[in-house]
């Protein structure tokens, strides 16, 4: 029984010994797919070139390919990108080299902290006011609209300090507007603040709605993160959500953090254009394109002709969500603030039946740089969608005629081009690559002098037993190594490793308390079977209670701790359990097999 | 049998009480005078602001790099060696309408000047707001173990006891805390994780007195508990040492092998070892003793006899 748990410890550290390949990585960016053509075509780019291909692996829409060296690796990205041209991120990865059959048994090294690989780390907030700013500015303009439409007559609406501030010329005005309004939506709480010959009418949006509106910006924007993170080509980025506003995006290997900065916060914006049907096909092909039109290319490819003037931006853009129609047809609902809206409702009076496109354009990083050293960007301009116009479009309109996932995508896209909230870095580390191996060297200088005086110390001091314990101290590190690799989630850090070489020291302490209790036994005149029954038997609670203890702190720590600490306080946790294990069970079952059962006369302790 | 400690019968270990406890007092008193004239040195992580570590190809005059740091952007920033006479490490205070990024920029203007081959191995920023939060955070982190560990040690033992260990380890941490204010080191996340730790660690010894004490108060049933006190910790002696000497050959290591990014854990482990040593004998034991700790009060927690379910663990 203890022998199988450390032989699948030590099964789960064995990953950890083979180091890694040198490897490129394939992720598809813009609306296409890596697929096992792409692989093949990638095999054959690398056969022509004459780089040997240790492994090429197709996993999560993501392409792997690993090399022999770093010299190979570099030839390798670069025939790879040439070939696949710009719809495909092309990066440099180091991959785990576990054999293919380890992997299969759900065998991998650990992973290792931005401390230890290099790379950047963020700490992103949402600017929530923002969000809150724009939600009630937009209910300003609604509640006057719609007043106005139901002839209900307010001497002044403003964004006030307390709220929505509404102002009425008598009681029975505020009444009637107060249930109007309650009746058309319930995300607004109104209250009565009417003093005196001042009717004031406050409306402030709900707990509820106000934790949606941050919700929603907090989800729109990891989403953007997200893609621009995938955009930049980075192996294994993160990119997850901390707590209710803040968002920490971790990219490993990134040394530039200028270029990865201005990619995370370059701006999406939306246009929406007329088609102009005038120019032929033919035309266009040849490069002869109407005066006051351009070509543009769709997303899904092939060209369109568009007029140039501009029938509305994209930050009149409120909402897009997807959504189905009547007949279960997935469409894209919109909803345009108010000024959008009364100048979507002129342009598009006169254009009903003919095509509107809407145009995306983003700024990408081309990977070099101008003169002044900031990042050159490629402003990159498509098509996501063309539609028919079928009647005067007011503030809320729906797209149709998408595929399922295009309506997803299509939705996602509009309101990336009009983020309701915008970021800000609130902390960032970036760790080079040398300070990262450097951390790693003194990390297992500081364990193997640690290690190698508790083991000498151990066995100069309890001989026989001592040896048992150095038994189990060496099965404790193997399963504390193991536990990382198997944990999905954990994480290797400096301090992850200061807190492995803390194990050392504090797991002999099981041992030692047992110990010195046998010896004590034995002082008092107890045979030897007894004293090592007794020893055992007695030190138990005092080694679990003192453990408890120091697992409590440890979980606290990993409740408040960030990053380097938290992976701290893992090998912490885990150390002490598999400590407990390997001093109490461990041991024993080493000194029954030996002692057990048998008349001693004398032990070596 | 090589050993350390071989001492029949007992020590009487509280006659040393009365003065180790003034000592203590003074150390705590000392620790608190610091810590509210000189305050902590806070690093980075709790204040805010901007650290640039670099590697100059050769060794760096501080003199010459503080004098090229003289901006709006930069001034202010204190420059200091980090581990080598080549690794330059630079703070950056945070200043309102100019972002980390300028100040990065400049630095590494001004820096480069002095040796284009330097290397730029780490840069950290950190918000103002998010310093706060994680001070108050550490504040609390330490408050929430402080009371779990009180509530813990009053369920399994006595609430004597309980106090007793508690106020060892506030003992501990406000000394240690003392140490770190009165030398002005720096004071970042991981040394609070060292706090913690040493949190952890020193309850881990009081908890195998006090054990002992427990155990020794059913068996020693004519003694007083200054005896039984007494002799629970002559038994308990050289294992205190053992793991005190193992745990803190560990911590050396760590301090003169782990490199500078962990050098403020591992100052933060070995004081609080130390400390907490001492501690989980006089002021835990002491103070269980002044609350009036008596055998009565051992008696209702049932000893549990955990070594009869030994069997069941075995293979």
């Amino acid at each position: 029984m203890v022998m199988i748990i450390i032989a699948v410890g030590a099964f789960y550290a064995i990953p950890n010994l083979f180091g890694e390949d040198h490897a490129v990585q394939v992720v598809a960016t813009r609306g296409a797919e890596v697929t096992a053509s792409t692989q093949s075509a990638v095999n054959d780019v690398l056969v022509s070139k004459g780089i040997a291909v240790k492994r090429s692996e197709l996993e999560n829409g993501q392409l792997l390919v690993r090399v022999n060296n770093g010299e190979d690796q570099l030839l390798a990205k670069e025939a790879i990108s040439d070939a696949l041209g710009d719809k495909f991120t092309v990066a440099l990865n180091l991959a785990a080299a576990t054999p293919e059959w380890l992997e299969s048994m759900g065998g991998s090294p650990m992973k290792l902290g931005l401390d230890l690989r290099g790379g950047v780390h963020f700490l992103m907030e949402v600017d929530m006011g923002e969000a809150v700013r724009k939600m009630t500015e937009a209910k300003v303009a609604d509640y006057r609209t719609d007043l106005r439409a139901e002839k209900i007559r307010y001497a002044g609406i403003r964004n006030g300090a307390k709220g929505i501030e509404i102002k009425f010329r008598d009681a029975e005005t505020l009444a009637n507007a107060e249930s109007f309004l309650k009746s058309r939506s319930n995300d607004m709480v109104f209250t009565d603040r009417s003093t005196g010959d001042n009717y004031f009418l406050i409306a402030n949006p709900s707990d509820v709605y106000l934790k949606q509106i941050k919700e929603d910006a907090l989800q729109q924007n990891i989403t953007t993160l997200r893609n621009r993170v995938n955009e930049l080509g980075v192996a294994e980025p993160v990119v997850q959500r901390q707590g209710a506003e803040r968002i920490i995006v971790e990219l490993p290997g990134v040394q530039d953090t200028a270029r990865a900065k201005e990619i995370l916060s370059a701006t999406a914006s939306i246009e929406f254009h007329m088609v102009d049907q005038s120019a032929d096909a033919q035309a266009v092909a040849s490069g002869r394109v109407p005066a006051g039109s351009e070509v543009y290319q769709r997303r899904q490819g092939g060209p369109v002709v568009l007029k140039k003037a501009v029938m509305l931006t994209g930050d009149h853009i409120q909402g897009a969500q997807p959504s189905y129609d009547e007949y279960s047809r997935p469409q894209v609902s919109i909803n345009l603030d108010s000024k959008g809206g009364s100048i979507f409702s002129n342009v598009t009076k006169d254009n009903i039946g003919k095509p509107m496109a809407t145009l995306f354009i983003e700024y990408k990083d081309t990977g070099d740089k101008n003169a002044d050293g900031s990042v050159k960007m490629k402003k990159i301009e498509e098509v996501i969608s063309v539609a028919t116009i079928q009647a005067r479009l007011g503030r809320n309109f729906v797209i149709t005629g998408l595929e399922h996932a295009e309506s997803q995508n299509l939705a996602l896209l509009l309101r990336a081009g009009a983020l309701i909230a915008p970021v800000y870095i609130v902390e960032e580390r970036t760790i080079g690559p040398s300070l990262g191996a450097e951390n790693i060297q003194n990390g297992i200088q500081a364990m193997i002098w640690g290690m190698a005086v508790v083991l000498v110390f151990m066995m100069v001091y309890y001989r026989g037993f001592g040896l048992i314990a150095n038994l189990a101290l060496t099965a404790n590190l193997v399963m504390v190594v193991g536990v990382m690799s198997m944990i999905p989630g954990a994480v290797l850090t400096l301090p992850g490793i200061a807190g492995m070489v803390l194990t050392v020291g504090m797991a002999v302490d099981g041992n030692v308390l047992i110990y010195e209790r046998i010896r004590e036994e034995l002082r008092n005149g107890r045979s030897v079977q007894q004293a090592i029954h007794e020893g055992y038997g007695n030190a138990f609670s005092t080694i679990a209670d003192a453990n408890i203890t120091t697992f409590m702190t440890a979980l606290i720590l990993f409740a408040v701790g960030t990053g380097a600490v938290k992976g701290f306080a893992v090998t912490l946790m885990i150390g002490i359990a598999t400590s407990m294990f390997t001093a109490i069970v461990g041991t024993r079952s080493i000194v029954n097999a030996i002692w057990g059962g048998k008349r001693v006369k004398k032990l070596s302790i | 049998m090589f050993q350390i400690l071989n001492i029949k019968g007992s020590v009487n270990f509280l006659r040393h009480a009365i003065p180790i406890s003034i000592l203590s007092v003074i150390l705590v008193l000392g620790s608190l005078g610091s810590l509210a004239t000189k305050g902590i040195n806070w690093g980075l992580d709790f204040t805010g602001g901007t650290v640039v570590e670099l590697e100059f190809s050769n060794s760096a005059n501080l003199t010459v790099i503080r004098n090229g740091l003289t901006t709006d952007e930069t001034d202010g920033a204190v420059v200091q060696n980090f581990g080598s006479s080549r690794d330059i490490l630079i703070r950056l205070p945070v200043k309102e309408g100019i972002k980390s990024d300028v100040q990065v920029a400049q630095v590494m203007d001004a820096v480069t000047l002095l040796d284009p081959a330097v290397i730029q191995k780490r840069v950290e920023f950190v918000g103002p707001q998010v310093g706060k939060e994680l001070a108050e955070q550490g504040g609390l982190a330490v408050l929430v173990a402080l009371i779990c560990i009180l509530i813990y040690v009053s369920f399994r033992f006595e609430w004597r006891l309980a106090l007793g260990s508690v106020t060892a380890l506030a003992h501990d941490v406000i000394i240690t805390l003392g140490v770190f204010s009165l030398f002005q080191l720096e004071f970042d996340l991981t040394v609070l994780a060292g706090v913690l730790t040493v949190v952890g660690y020193s309850l881990n010894d009081t908890i195998v007195v006090f054990d002992r004490i427990r155990e020794n108060f059913l068996k020693m049933r004519k003694s007083s508990p200054e005896e039984v006190v007494n002799t629970s910790i002559t038994q308990t002696m050289s294992r205190t040492i053992i793991t005190t000497a193992t745990t803190l050959v560990v911590v050396i290591a760590l301090f003169l092998k782990g490199g500078t990014m962990i050098h403020g854990f591992a100052t933060a482990l070995l004081m609080g070892i130390f400390v907490g040593t001492f501690s989980s004998i006089y002021v835990a034991s002491f103070l269980a003793i002044k609350l009036g700790i008596n055998r009565e009060h051992m008696m209702p927690v049932e000893i549990e006899k955990e070594g009869a379910d030994q069997d069941k663990l075995m293979s």
